[in-house]
């Protein structure tokens, strides 16, 4: 309990004092742009809870969630299908580092185009530059399972469905994880980033309409925010993250160890 | 009686590593393999479980030449710590080769139930291997084959890195479920007094290209004891004549590299 406390004491330490140096060094702040934080916290209490709520947050998280799955499901089954199939992924690694090494935000124009401003052009955005970490991963993760793991499965006859699910799949789940994690964030980039580039609603769109209007303490409210839920959104996945990979930190210490715990 | 026979010439190829290894396994017995390190152990095994094609002459199993890894045969490896799945109970690991034989989930369930208590392991369905200490997770494999009811039981250098007293356990272990279950066992080591404990007879095998060296009989009576059995003049008899035909092929042959 002691260490527990002694722990949360040392994480929080710091942005407690930089929101407490913040606060003080901001506060006579006369400055359009940098308002006193009091100010930022009075507009973000207006603005956030919980007026612009539904007009502006649940979509983008909503458009998040789209992107990020339908870049999940995407990334795991392609990444699975190249890991196991050597030739076509040999036929399609010219074309995917190609299309990785193009920084989204120079095919702002190009989705539009194809696109128009709508949700189908965030959400496929937000898809399209979260696929290709968790492709890559997820073929590096299958192709790297165990030769004794394999030869093992096919040893005792395990296949189709069992052997990808059972076997394939959990073993390369610590490195699809690993893509997971800079999916998420590449995710949330490009989530604000797309808000920004056109629509009606959504943080992004929120932050720079209101630095185009001039309402600054709006708009640092509207990072804030964005601050947030990016780390709201990163500390679920590392909860999930670890209840899914529990095995993996076990079977880990053990390898290392070189023995058992028992 | 069953009657199992392979027959072994393998040959071509970049390196040779078994060049003509012709013997049978009488059905019910326990053969074991022994040769210097390096001499295809692992290779004629995976030859034996249909892991790997021969690329010359064949592997027969009752009859039958084997083509892919045979129904009737379960294999426990060397390398626990990987052959096991770390994400899986222990359970989950002996239940996962009954999928595929489509059969209840109870039956499943009763056959790991007993296999795991043969070996020794009720109490431990819900752990995961990597709370087990490497003995334990050595049973939990072998628990696997057996409740895979296999007519032949192939194991890899199975002792290979575990302690000496829990190696002992694991020998009588193996001599237990062959004496209850009738399984025949081909068993790879390279441990001598290990083979002369186990085996009705040990296959002793040359350098690579791997041939037949001599297959000893091992006449020692059944039950056997780690203490009486090993104490016996025939025991120390069969170790020098063993030893003295790997030494001869070491020396036979100029230094492997290394």
């Amino acid at each position: 309990m002691k260490r527990r406390l002694a722990i949360v004491a040392l994480e929080l330490w710091l942005p407690v004092t930089l929101v407490v140096v913040w606060w003080y060094v901001s506060a006579d702040s006369t400055s359009p742009f940098y308002p006193p934080l009091e100010r930022i916290v009075e507009v973000f209490e207006d603005t956030w809870v919980f007026e612009r709520v539904d007009e502006d947050l649940l979509p983008s998280l909503s458009r998040f969630v789209q992107g990020f799955v339908l870049a999940c499901v995407c990334g795991v089954a392609i990444g699975l299908a190249l890991g196991l199939w050597t030739p076509v992924r040999r036929a399609l690694t010219p074309v995917i580092d190609f299309m990785r090494s193009i920084p989204v935000t120079a095919l702002v124009s190009a989705f539009i185009v194809l696109l128009g401003f709508g949700d189908s052009m965030k959400v496929s955005m937000i898809a399209f530059a979260s696929f290709f970490p968790i492709l890559l991963n997820t073929i590096d993760g299958v192709r790297g399972v165990s030769s004794e793991q394999l030869d093992m499965a096919r040893a005792y006859k395990v296949r189709g469905p069992d052997r990808i699910f059972r076997i394939i799949l959990p073993a390369a789940s610590p490195q699809i994880f690993a893509g997971l994690r800079v999916a998420l964030a590449v995710a949330l980039l490009v989530m604000a980033f797309s808000e920004m580039t056109g629509g009606t609603n959504g943080l992004g769109f929120f932050i720079l309409f209101a630095q185009d209007t001039y309402r600054i303490p709006e708009m640092w409210s509207g990072i804030v925010l964005l601050g947030l839920v990016g780390y709201a959104v990163n500390l679920c996945f590392v909860l999930v993250e670890r209840w899914v990979l529990r095995w993996h930190r076990g079977w880990r210490a053990m390898t290392e160890s070189g023995g058992g715990v028992v | 009686m069953r009657q199992l026979a392979k027959t072994y010439g393998e040959g071509e190829g970049a390196v040779e590593a078994i060049r003509d290894l012709t013997f049978d396994v009488e059905s019910g017995e326990v053969l074991c393999i022994v040769g210097p390190s390096g001499c295809g152990k692992t290779t004629l095994l995976k030859c034996l479980s249909g892991l790997l094609r021969p690329s010359g002459g064949s592997a027969r199993l009752e009859g039958k030449p084997i083509d892919g890894p045979p129904d009737a045969l379960a294999l426990v490896f060397q390398d626990y710590s990987h052959s096991l799945l770390p994400w899986m109970t222990v359970r989950g690991n002996v239940t996962l080769p009954l999928l595929a034989k489509r059969m209840p989930k109870a039956k499943r369930l009763q056959l790991a139930a007993d296999a795991l208590n043969a070996v020794g392991l009720d109490g431990f369905f819900h752990a995961h291997p990597w709370q087990l200490s490497g003995g334990m997770q050595q049973r939990v494999a072998i628990a696997r084959a057996l409740a895979y009811q296999p007519r032949l039981l192939l194991m890899d250098e199975p002792f290979a890195s575990v302690d000496a007293q829990t190696r002992a356990d694991l020998e009588d272990l193996v001599l237990d479920v062959h004496a209850r279950f009738g399984i025949t066992v081909v068993f790879v080591t390279h441990d001598i007094d290990e083979s002369i404990y186990l085996a009705d007879r040990i296959v002793v095998l040359t350098h690579r290209p791997t041939t037949v060296k001599e297959i000893v009989p091992v006449r020692l009576p059944r039950p056997r004891d780690q203490v009486a059995t090993k104490a016996l003049p025939a025991f120390t008899e069969l170790r020098g004549h063993v030893f003295q035909l790997i030494k001869s092929e070491r020396m036979g042959q100029t230094p492997a590299p290394v």
